[in-house]
């Protein structure tokens, strides 16, 4: 602590996955801060994100180093989370609007109910005046959301939703003003408060669906390689950040490090795990002269890599640049909402408008005529409008969640619901991802607790899936003594007098990495297969989106004898060894087509092919781009919640055409009554508060649509 | 209506102190991290912050 007060503090802020509960945030905010470098920690468990105020002397290994010796693996995160913020922020201020009209709804609502109840005279007029109190403050204030946005569209002479919002708060608060000025017996300041309010708990609805969906970028960078240990001299290594990394360094990558920059190896030889780029399970071989790519995982051994290209010359800041440009297509997609507004804001306009005139024609005075208009426009009132759609789709993103489905972004059920061809990534989509060992159970008890023993040893990809598989079976794993791990064979121990191994089967070609076997004494005891198994219902997830009248075909990074058994099992067609450019193009081809492409992924790889399907999901074990480029991600093993999750997105597309319905109902049985002048603040205020109720009503019914 | 001349005041003041509240805590933070917060009352924190 003296040394952090000592120098200058900075502000880093580190993504760790690992927190889990509150012992991990214990843990971390305690433990931290006994380093002598680190000032403050600061859990964020929403965000699984640790803020660290620490010395600006220290470096980025000795921070990784303090969160690994409390069991916690860190990634640094870039500055990228300004955007982040502002949006937050968004959501922050319209929380603080509806909090504001909320308050002042209520009270004027109190005032106003003794009005409508009998009050009369001097008291009419006092609480006239004490609701003008609350209700125009409350209106500058909590209204800017909507004159902001009226104004920018003004200006560039077109019209939106707030513009007849705006109009319509501000007409009916001068004119309740003056009415109140003038004793008058109607004030409106109930009427145009509930507006704000309900149009504000939609919009905030909406800002709060949005709000899950950021970082894609900061997600990017946490992939790479943060850095890599350079040779200074032939002896010496010093830790160089990956935003320092230049062409012709040689690098030292440990096994289990990944890479922080393209290269060639230049020493050593090791096995490496592709998948994040290619999809290919099987880790690859990797010799002198051989490329290698940032953001690959090394597996075996300790090899040097001579640089060839970093930071934003990568392959993988391509793949990066390939889905910034696949997003901003689907950008231009135009939300439901948003064009419904686009009929109404004119309709409404000119109903007013006609109101003003009619009566004007008829001989009712300026007063009055402006008065009926106002009602017009505040009867139309879009909250019904405005809550249409949000509501109904936090509802049913809310029983999703439940269900183990996130969905980032309303407009993703939108699109959810058009999809008519899925394409389908293989590895870690329609199958696990995760190398499963077969014939377990063949093995006899004592074999079974020596794989154990040995296994749990190591964090080999084919060790985990061992100590997993050998669970079920309630072994205890074998009395082993002195257990060393070497890089790229396997693992050793002594078993009373013995020696045993478990590792790469003597005699076989390093690249058919997905064998192991147990030796005692050199002797081959047993050997065990591993396979990339298909998620447990994914025939009939299939067969269930055939039944929604959607077609699926995979897309697949894999070698063709990788794809051809899945595909053949599952009775659809494939294509393989596609690059993600590839992928993009089978994506444009089919959308040419006339198409409406849901494309289902995990890796990094499919992320250009995620941000350019019509929608898109990924399975809870996507890395971070491929859950970053996601419209939504479904947890678990099973592949049904895809499909329950389009069923889903049908119903809320009901629901909402419903809702829209009620919307427009109400609106040819208020207007008219509006029109003719017969429309109170009683009657308006009971009007536009039922037609709210009636639509979240009707949103709840998705509640329980799913188990 | 003497009652009223009291009793409006209060209902306001109360209302508009609620109204305080929730911005303060929303200003301190407290709606950043709901799940956090929610986990946070397991944490023993018995022993002094050091300064």
């Amino acid at each position: 602590m003296t040394a952090a007060a000592a120098s200058a503090l900075v502000e880093r802020d580190f993504a760790v996955p690992d927190i889990r509960c509150a012992g991990c945030i214990a843990k971390l905010e305690q433990g931290l801060v006994r380093d002598k470098r680190i000032a403050a920690a600061r859990v964020n468990f929403t965000e699984k994100r640790v803020h660290v105020s620490c010395a600006s002397d220290a470096e980025m290994p000795d921070l990784l180093g303090a969160f690994a010796t409390l069991g916690f693996e860190a990634h640094p995160i870039g500055t990228g989370a300004d955007e982040a913020s502002a949006e937050a922020e968004t959501t922050r201020e319209l929380l603080r609007a509806v909090a504001v009209s909320g308050f002042a709804m209520m009270n004027i609502m109190l005032l106003s109910v003794s009005v409508w109840s009998g009050a009369t005279g001097a008291t009419r007029d006092l609480f006239h005046w004490l609701s003008a109190m609350i209700a125009l403050p409350t209106v500058a204030y909590a209204g800017r959301p909507f004159f902001r946005s009226a104004w920018r569209a003004l200006r560039h002479r077109r019209t939106n939703m707030d513009v007849p919002i705006s109009i319509g708060v501000l007409l009916v608060s001068v004119m309740s003003l003056y009415e109140t000025a003038t004793h008058g017996a109607h004030a409106y300041f109930d009427g145009a408060v509930m507006l704000l309010f309900f149009l504000l708990c939609g919009r905030w609805l909406d800002s709060v669906m949005r709000d899950r969906a950021r970082g894609g970028v900061t997600a990017l960078l946490r992939n790479m390689g943060t850095g890599a240990m350079v040779y200074r001299h032939e002896r010496s290594t010093h830790w160089v950040d990956a935003t320092a990394l230049e062409p012709g360094m040689v690098m030292l990558v440990a096994a289990g490090e990944r890479l922080a920059a393209d290269g060639v190896v230049a020493g050593g030889s090791s096995s490496i795990d592709l998948s994040l780029l290619t999809g290919e399970s099987a880790p690859q071989t990797v010799r002198l002269g051989d490329a290698v790519h940032a953001g690959t995982l090394n597996l075996d051994a300790p090899i040097r890599v001579r640089v060839t290209a970093a930071g934003a010359d990568t392959a993988i800041a391509d793949i990066a640049r390939l889905m910034g440009e696949a997003a901003q297509g689907k950008s231009r997609y135009v939300r439901i909402a948003d064009r419904a507004a686009r009929l109404y804001a004119p309709a409404v306009h000119t109903l007013a408008l006609l109101a003003f005139a009619g009566w004007m024609i008829a001989g009712a005075g300026w007063h009055q005529s402006l008065l009926i208009a106002a009602a017009v426009l505040i009867i139309t009132c879009p909250c019904a409008l405005g809550l249409a759609v949000p509501a109904a789709q936090i509802v049913a993103a809310g029983s999703l969640m439940r269900g183990g489905v996130l969905i980032k972004d309303g407009s993703a059920l939108e699109r959810l619901s058009e999809v008519d061809l899925a394409l389908v990534d293989k590895t870690g989509t329609l199958t696990l991802g995760r190398p499963e060992a077969h014939g377990l159970d063949r093995l006899d008890i004592g074999i079974k607790s020596l794989i154990l023993a040995l296994a749990q040893a190591s964090r080999h990809p084919l060790s985990e899936a061992l100590t997993r598989g050998l669970q079920v079976y309630d072994v205890r794993p074998a009395d082993i003594r002195s257990i060393r791990e070497t890089p790229g064979f396997g693992v050793e121990g002594h078993w009373s007098d013995r020696t045993v191994t478990l590792g790469r089967p003597i005699g076989t070609e390093l690249g058919d990495a997905l064998v192991t076997q147990l030796a005692v004494d050199g002797r081959p005891v047993a050997t065990i297969r591993f396979a990339d198994q298909l998620r447990p219902d994914a025939a009939e997830a299939i067969e269930a989106l055939r039944g929604e009248g959607i077609g699926a075909m995979i897309l697949s990074g894999d070698r063709a004898e990788a794809v051809a058994p899945v595909a053949r099992e599952l009775g659809i067609m494939a294509q393989t060894a596609m690059s993600p450019h590839d992928k993009l193009e089978a994506i444009a081809r089919q959308a040419a087509l006339g198409h409406k492409v849901l494309m289902i992924g995990d890796g990094l790889n499919d992320g250009p092919a995620l941000a350019a399907g019509h929608a898109s999901m990924a399975p809870g074990s996507a890395s971070d781009v491929g859950k970053n480029a996601a419209d939504c991600i479904f947890l678990g093993d099973r592949l049904m919640p895809v499909v329950e999750t389009i069923r889903m997105a049908r119903r809320t597309q009901a629901i909402v055409r419903q809702n829209f319905m009620l919307a427009i109902f109400y609106n040819v049985i208020a207007v008219p009554l509006a029109f003719l002048g017969l429309v109170t603040p009683l009657v308006a205020a009971i009007a536009m508060s039922g037609s709210s109720l009636l639509v979240v009503g009707n949103a709840l019914r998705l509640k329980a649509a799913i188990r | 209506m003497n009652g009223l001349i009291l009793l409006i005041p209060v209902a306001l003041g109360l209302g508009l102190l609620g109204l305080a509240a929730f911005f303060w805590s929303l200003r301190q933070g407290q709606f950043e991290d709901l799940d956090g917060a929610a986990l946070r009352i397991f944490v023993e924190d018995d022993q002094d912050q050091p300064s």
